[in-house]
């Protein structure tokens, strides 16, 4: 173990690029990037995490790197908010590149070595975007994060819709990226220094600080897919192979989160409500729309990926009420939102890598993708279909299990709103609160509806009925994860004494003495006798029931039981398309929610010899946004296209042009 | 209070609510048979069903899953969870802090799930059908009742239900008009996740309407009558919930024996009352057309908003 924590980061992110490097050498059947690459990624990112825990619980340390531009060398910094990312990217990556490794593993030898690299590259560069100290290489890092999953995306390049998803990703990616580096060039207000500690210390006048914060906003936001710079996402994700499916969801999506806080928080600091309440009206957005689309889904993918649309909402939402309260002076209840924010970030990550990872495993063992042709599958696959779940209850949000704790926090937030002096402000935060339940309550029918039509009823086909499980290596990723959503939900304690540091050393404050004071076992967010939750004894409690009723009726009845058809209602013609399909469990929202989608019908007449039903939700943001920008740009390109003549005489009088301009401003 | 007569009040409290929810089920179903001119069951008739229920076989479909199995215990195991926490007959139990409005809630949505999962894994028509009616009404149902329970939280600035009890029984006699905003609200959730009229039919196996019976079409014997027991007990935990929130007075402290009989003859009463109000309620109303139970839900939602928001114009 070496002794500082931001070496041996470093140490980590090295050896990620030297994985990736390695994968290159052509050995016979690309036996390194086969058998070790992937469990020596995978155990790369355990120590990471170790090392980011340690790096939460010590003072922030820095680094000059003797490398970069002349005069320009790279800054290194490690912190306690750093230190909980790479928690986050080191323990969720390790899941991942276990599975990754049994899921590659029959992959021919010349796209294998071009993943493994591409793959580790991409884990390298989200560690130094983590890391980085000056906005010189957080671009360098990011914009590295932004072309090698570009190209984990389009592994599949051969399909045209796949390079199409690849194209959108990499254009949104850099309309992000363009907004983040105005963004570093308004904070540093032409002093020539890009250190974050120079960014910090600039003196921005408030208006300039908005300015600063709106880039930084919807230029962190376009690549963490909030509205109305989602587009990329439901396509991207998808695309990719599935363990780097899950490591876009999982973790990529939240070097934005990281991006936000560091910029918002560190950097520009003198948090303002105002910027608070645009957060909290685009996560509201975000979170619905997000959930709504995801329920109009039938490729699992899609669908998962449309839900990483909604929980980045949820997350922002926790972002939001944090600015506010920080804003109108009340610290503590502001780090409470921050906590809630960051502890999804985390819970989201571990519980959006699990369900890709199962989405891939029933993609490798039947091939199907489309819920509409599964069923039945908790029978050929049974411990995936264990580890589905678990996700699945995950991200709906129920007790005990992680996903709960975060949304039980970010209302704990919300229900602060009565300590704001604004008004308005006050009766408007808790409504927020109600489209976080909302959501949820969405999000859990959602799930219903994946696990029930994927993995519960009759096979649709026969290829859902033929599968078989994951492999041994894709199922102890897939445990390590759902080991998570059980830690994580059972244990919150630590986790809020952790967050606890990450916020303090942000914004100065923490929680209350009370909360910190209470044992392990109860999460007590500002004072015992205002809210109290203990996961563990909701879980023992439960169980114990469970199992002492299932003793009894044991003990004191009997345990007979007959199998006999399922009752068929006096029809005996019933087969398994009679089964409700994923559109049919989304019919009701489409009832209810009619107005947020934009939907083409095709109804048969009633004398089509051979009816046919048509129906095709789409995406309003398309119609009056990307579709009108992108004739635009179009439009303009044909107009400055004219200057394109292909005459070397003009081209000449171009220059000649330029240069009498020139120098007459020059003068 | 010391820790013992704590426990004590707790199981006591547990056991009593496991043990008296169906004799609810069987005043509710008395006094709405007395309502419609009917002769009545017998106020016991829930306990011989379920003794029934539990002597006889178990029918399994041939491909039920271990999940088809598991559910009427874990739903079993959640209700009993909720009756532990609801403050019934006391406050301030040793179990109380282990959740608040929020995570009762969630036991409720774990249930929830569970149920609609279990329907979805037969595989047949009416099992999906059911679960995706009743997570329709779930989802209309959860943020309306986070609401209702978010206002109660405002005015005694907490979520913990001891201390809402508390601050609310303690006060003096005023009309809040937010409480009355969200006690109707309240109400209107209660109906629709107990499956009673106007949202749904206890009392029918009509396919086009059914909801709750849709999901359990599939259970039989011991399984079918933890099933109906956790119904029961749901039905009592909230209108423990309800009375804990609009009519908290009686209530003892937890450890406090001597007040223990008064709290019970003032359960019993409210008990009674609600019982007979519900089944007064299920003979007036008719049974609405599924889609119109968004409408009905989203007005108890707006109905919970509007009384935390004039929550906030009276405070502030």
């Amino acid at each position: 173990m070496p002794d500082s924590a931001l070496t041996g980061s470093l140490g980590v992110a090295l050896a990620w690029l030297a994985i990736a490097a390695l994968c290159l050498v052509p050995a016979r059947a690309a036996w390194f990037a086969r058998r070790l690459a992937f469990p020596l990624g995978a155990a790369a990112g355990l120590a990471l995490a170790v090392l980011g825990v340690e790096a939460v619980w010590s003072p922030a340390e820095q680094m000059t790197l003797p490398l970069g531009m002349p005069d320009l060398p790279f800054h290194l910094r490690i912190d306690p908010l750093a230190g909980f990312f790479l928690l986050l990217l080191g323990s969720v990556a390790a899941g991942i590149s276990v599975y990754a490794a049994g899921f590659f593993r029959a992959e021919p030898a010349g796209r294998l070595a071009l993943t493994g690299l591409q793959y580790h590259l991409f884990l390298a560069s989200m560690a130094f975007v983590v890391l980085a100290d000056d906005a010189y290489l957080f671009m360098v890092a990011w914009e590295t994060m932004a072309l090698s999953s570009y190209f984990l995306v389009t592994t599949d390049h051969d399909k045209p819709a796949i390079r199409g998803a690849g194209f959108l990703y990499l254009l949104i990616a850099h309309l992000g990226a363009i907004a983040v580096l105005l963004c570093f060039g308004v904070m540093h207000g032409g002093q020539g220094d890009y250190r974050f500690d120079a960014l910090r210390e600039a003196q921005l006048t408030p208006a300039w600080a908005t300015v600063a914060f709106l880039l930084a906003f919807f230029g962190f936001g376009a690549k963490a897919g909030m509205i109305p710079l989602h587009a990329w996402l439901p396509e991207a994700h998808p695309a990719a192979p599935s363990p780097v499916s899950a490591l876009l969801s999982g973790v990529m999506i939240k070097t934005a989160i990281y991006g936000m806080v560091r910029v918002i928080y560190d950097l520009i600091g003198g948090v303002r409500w105002e910027w608070g309440l645009v957060v909290l009206v685009v996560a509201a957005g975000t979170t619905l729309f997000g959930v709504l689309f995801a329920l109009m889904q039938h490729d699992l993918k899609r669908l998962l990926a449309y839900h990483s649309v909604e929980n980045i909402g949820i997350i922002l939402l926790g972002l939001g009420l944090s600015m506010v309260f920080i804003g109108f002076g009340h610290p503590a209840a502001g780090v409470l939102g921050l906590i809630a924010a960051l502890y999804h970030t985390l819970n989201h990550a571990v519980f959006k890598g699990l369900l890709f990872l199962g989405a891939g495993s029933i993609l490798h063992s039947a091939g199907l993708r489309d819920l509409n042709h599964m069923g039945g599958l908790i029978r050929p696959m049974p411990r995936t279909a264990f580890y589905f779940l678990i996700g699945a209850l995950a991200i709906s949000a129920l007790p005990p299990l992680n996903g709960f704790v975060s949304e039980w926090l970010t209302f704990q937030a919300a229900l602060q709103a009565p300590l704001l002096a604004h008004g308005v402000v006050r009766s408007l935060v808790p409504l927020f609160a109600a489209v976080l339940a909302l959501a949820g309550a969405l999000t859990a029918m959602c799930f219903v509806k994946v696990f029930g039509v994927a993995f519960l009823g009759q096979p649709r086909e026969a290829r859902a009925a033929a599968g078989h499980d994951a492999g041994s290596l894709e199922r102890l990723g897939m445990a390590w994860l759902a080991a998570g959503c059980f830690v994580l939900g059972l244990f919150p304690a630590f986790v809020l004494l952790m967050l606890n540091r990450v916020g303090a050393s942000l914004t100065g404050s923490g929680l209350s003495a009370e909360a910190l004071e209470s044992n392990w076992l109860w999460l007590v967010p500002t004072a015992p006798q205002q809210a109290s939750y203990s996961p563990l004894i909701f879980l023992l409690v439960i169980v114990g029931v469970t199992l002492v009723t299932f003793f009894l009726v044991r003990r004191f009845y009997h345990g007979r039981v007959r199998y006999a058809a399922p009752w068929d209602c006096g029809y005996p013609e019933q087969n398994a398309r009679m089964q409700d399909t994923a559109d049919a469990f989304g019919q009701p929202i489409r009832h209810v929610f009619e107005p947020a989608f934009l939907m083409h019908r095709r109804l048969p007449r009633p004398d089509d010899a051979a009816p046919r039903f048509e129906l095709k939700v789409e995406d309003r943001h398309w119609v009056w946004l990307y579709l009108p920008v992108a004739r635009l740009a179009a439009y303009l390109s044909l107009k400055i296209g004219l200057l394109q003549r292909g005459r070397i005489s003009t081209y000449l009088l171009y220059s000649f042009v330029t240069l009498i301009a020139l120098l007459v401003f020059a003068r | 209070m010391n820790t013992a007569a704590g426990i004590a009040f707790q199981v006591l409290q547990s056991l009593l609510v496991v043990l008296a929810a169906p004799l609810l089920m069987g005043w509710v179903n008395q006094c709405r048979a007395w309502l419609q001119n009917r002769s009545a069951p017998p106020l016991l008739l829930p306990y011989y069903t379920l003794a029934k229920l539990f002597h006889k076989d178990a029918v399994l479909a041939h491909d039920a899953s271990p999940l088809f199995r598991v559910t009427p215990y874990i739903l079993f195991g959640c209700m009993w969870l909720a009756a532990g926490i609801v403050p019934v007959l006391a406050t301030n139990l040793p179990f109380a802090p282990a959740a608040d409005i929020v995570a009762l809630v969630g036991v409720f949505a774990l249930a929830r799930v569970f149920s609609a999962l279990a329907a979805m894994d037969i595989g047949t028509a009416f099992g999906g059908i059911g679960a995706r009616r009743e997570m329709l009404i779930g989802f209309l149902a959860e943020p309306a009742m986070l609401m209702t329970l978010f206002t109660a939280a405002f005015i005694s600035g907490s979520t913990q239900l001891t201390t809402i009890v508390t601050t609310l029984a303690h006060r003096e006699f005023a009309v809040y008009p937010s409480l009355a905003f969200a006690a109707l609200a309240f109400l209107m959730v209660l109906l629709a996740e107990n499956a009673r009229i106007p949202i749904d039919n206890p009392a029918t196996h009509l396919e086009l309407t059914m909801v709750h019976e849709a999901m359990i079409l599939e259970y039989s014997a011991r399984h079918l009558a933890l099933i109906e027991w956790a119904v029961a007990i749901k039905l009592f935990a909230y209108m423990t919930i309800g009375f804990a929130f609009f009519v908290p007075w009686g209530i003892a402290p937890a450890g406090h024996w001597a007040a223990l009989p008064a709290a019970f003859v003032a359960l019993a009463a409210k008990l009674a009352a609600a019982g007979a109000g519900l089944a007064l309620l299920e003979t007036l109303l008719a049974k609405l057309r599924l889609f119109l139970a968004p409408e009905f839900l989203s007005t108890a939602f707006l109905l919970g908003v509007l009384g935390m928001l004039i929550h906030f114009l009276v405070a502030g």
